[in-house]
């Protein structure tokens, strides 16, 4: 790889300026360019091009420099093949009058991209590959090693989705204020989803910490990009605070480790400080969303030497009355244990349907455990078992299970 | 751009009559107004029962004809809208509104030419 160092940080290597620059350039060139694919195109070959000559002397703005050159590119090549029929690259060739100019990423760009991977009328598998792919710059085989499915299955997604948004006219563009309620739910949930699959993955080893890392990334951009809608300043606390635990949540051989039983001088000081000061600002605006009563349950685990159950409980009641999802009401079961006790809670799971979800057995598990319903306790256990995909949590859950100690005479 | 809006529609639900269907026809009729009055109506109609249609084959220069639809499916195409807007999002919203007055789910598809 090339070392590159520029005036403004001592070193600096191609794979991170990449990882850094790639997606905000290839949003820019493709508002200049009109076509995503296109833009791509542009970019990669600008990279190809840094890596020949940025050995000696790096640009200063190298996200300007990638930009300009992809520009000139694709402007270059449009010429070369364009013909006097193809009005579209004409008039690009035609109407570009600060050509020379040279013109670094720009910030709106990058929300139009992300806009435009999370629309409504792509699939939620594609909206994800294609966020990942052309605003992380994550490559084909990185992404389906993250979602388990083969490499083919993704790039066809990429390829359909990028092609339904020139055919079927997807507009490049931030959606309106008045849109916003429709629009920003899905980019949301994609980077929620991205974090969450580094956080616990669906299958195989518990944690892809690069996953969650780009998720953080984007939703910092996010927050940075449309700084006076709570929902997304509450997107990223919640990621910040749940990646503050990430430290203490895997013990020495691996294994699983419970909120209860984390050493708390592991977590991230600095991500947790970052959250809190995060979730006041948001709260303040006094209009709560879901992802702002996660995070603010968040801080409360992250506040003070132990959880105030009441007020997980108090939020999680607000949370539930937003999003009345079998899934939020099995997690208040949890907070519902700690304050009035697992008898009670118990009551609650067993109203929940949530067929194939794993953490409905275990919570049910961990109850009974707690009421000296020892057999009925490893029953549930076996089951989460047999659900749970990931095998930190497997193992997790049969230690659990062995703890009971020695099954009693079965009844009757 | 040019879009087509296909009405889809289940031919085994009963349609409804009377009263009911002029309410539903008055709704229609005010929703095609607003499409004109706004400048992106190209093309709208209904179209009668998939068991009136015939499709025509032509194989090896010899003719054939089938009675019925291609697909003998519970959904069928009830009738369509061709609209010409900016984009995709500007379609869409006209699918909602569509979808809201015709009570059915629309299909919305640009068109890759038109003749």
């Amino acid at each position: 790889m090339v070392e590159l160092r520029p005036a403004s940080s001592p070193t600096m290597d191609l794979t991170s300026v990449y990882r850094a620059e790639y997606g905000r350039c290839v949003a820019t060139v493709a508002r200049v360019l009109g076509d995503i694919g296109l833009a791509e195109e542009a970019v990669q070959d600008a990279f190809a091009v840094a890596t020949e000559r940025w050995g000696d002397e790096p640009p200063e703005n190298p996200g300007a420099w990638i930009v300009t050159t992809a520009r000139r590119r694709a402007i270059d090549r449009l010429r070369r093949e364009s013909t006097r029929e193809d009005r579209h690259a004409q008039a690009l060739v035609l109407h570009r009058p600060d050509e020379d100019e040279e013109v670094g990423p720009v910030r709106d760009d990058q929300l139009r991209l992300i806009f435009t991977c999370c629309h409504p009328a792509l699939s939620p598998l594609a909206q994800t590959a294609l966020t990942l792919r052309l605003l992380g710059g994550l490559e084909v085989p990185e992404i389906a090693r993250a979602y388990l499915v083969p490499e083919a299955t993704i790039s066809q997604r990429i390829v359909r989705a990028k092609k339904k948004i020139r055919d079927a006219g997807i507009p490049y563009r931030v959606p309106g204020e008045a849109e916003l309620p429709d629009r920003l739910p899905p980019v949301l949930t994609v980077l929620y989803l991205v974090f969450n699959e580094g956080y616990t993955a669906t299958a195989g080893p518990l944690l892809r910490t690069d996953l969650s890392a780009e998720a953080v990334r984007l939703a910092r951009a996010l927050a940075d990009l449309m700084p006076d809608e709570p929902e997304v300043l509450g997107l990223l606390a919640l990621l910040l605070l749940t990646e503050a635990r990430r430290p203490a949540r895997v013990g020495p051989s691996g294994e699983l480790v419970t909120l209860a039983e984390q050493d708390r001088t592991l977590w991230d000081r600095a991500l947790i400080a970052e959250g809190h000061e995060l979730v006041r600002r948001c709260l303040r605006r006094g209009r709560p969303g879901p992802y702002q009563l996660q995070a603010a349950i968040g801080a409360v685990h992250t506040d003070g030497a132990a959880t105030d159950w009441p007020q997980v409980l108090a939020l999680y009641d607000q949370l539930l009355a937003l999003v009345p999802t079998p899934v939020v009401a099995l997690n208040r079961a949890v907070a519902l244990a700690e304050v009035h006790g697992p008898a009670i809670a118990l009551a609650a799971v067993e109203e929940l349907d949530l067929p194939g979800y794993h953490l409905l057995p275990a919570t049910r598990a961990d109850l009974l455990a707690r009421l000296g319903r020892a057999d009925e306790a490893r029953a549930a256990y076996d089951e989460a078992v047999a659900l749970a995909g990931n095998d930190t949590e497997r193992a997790f859950l049969q230690d659990r299970r062995a703890r009971l100690g020695d099954p009693g005479p079965t009844p009757g | 751009m040019h879009y087509l809006m296909g009405v889809r529609i289940d031919e085994s639900v009963p349609q409804p009559a009377g009263a009911e269907l002029d309410a539903r026809m008055a709704r229609i009729a005010a929703f095609n107004d607003e499409m004109k009055a706004a400048g992106v109506w190209v093309f709208g109609g209904g179209l009668t029962y998939s068991d009136s249609a015939t499709v025509v084959r032509v194989e090896n220069g010899r003719t054939s004809m089938t009675d019925g639809p291609f697909a003998e499916t519970k959904e069928q195409l009830g009738g369509f809208y061709v609209i010409e807007v900016d984009d995709l999002d500007a379609a869409l919203a006209w699918a909602e509104k569509a979808a809201t007055v015709c009570e059915v789910p629309i299909e919305v598809r640009p068109f890759g030419g038109i003749a």
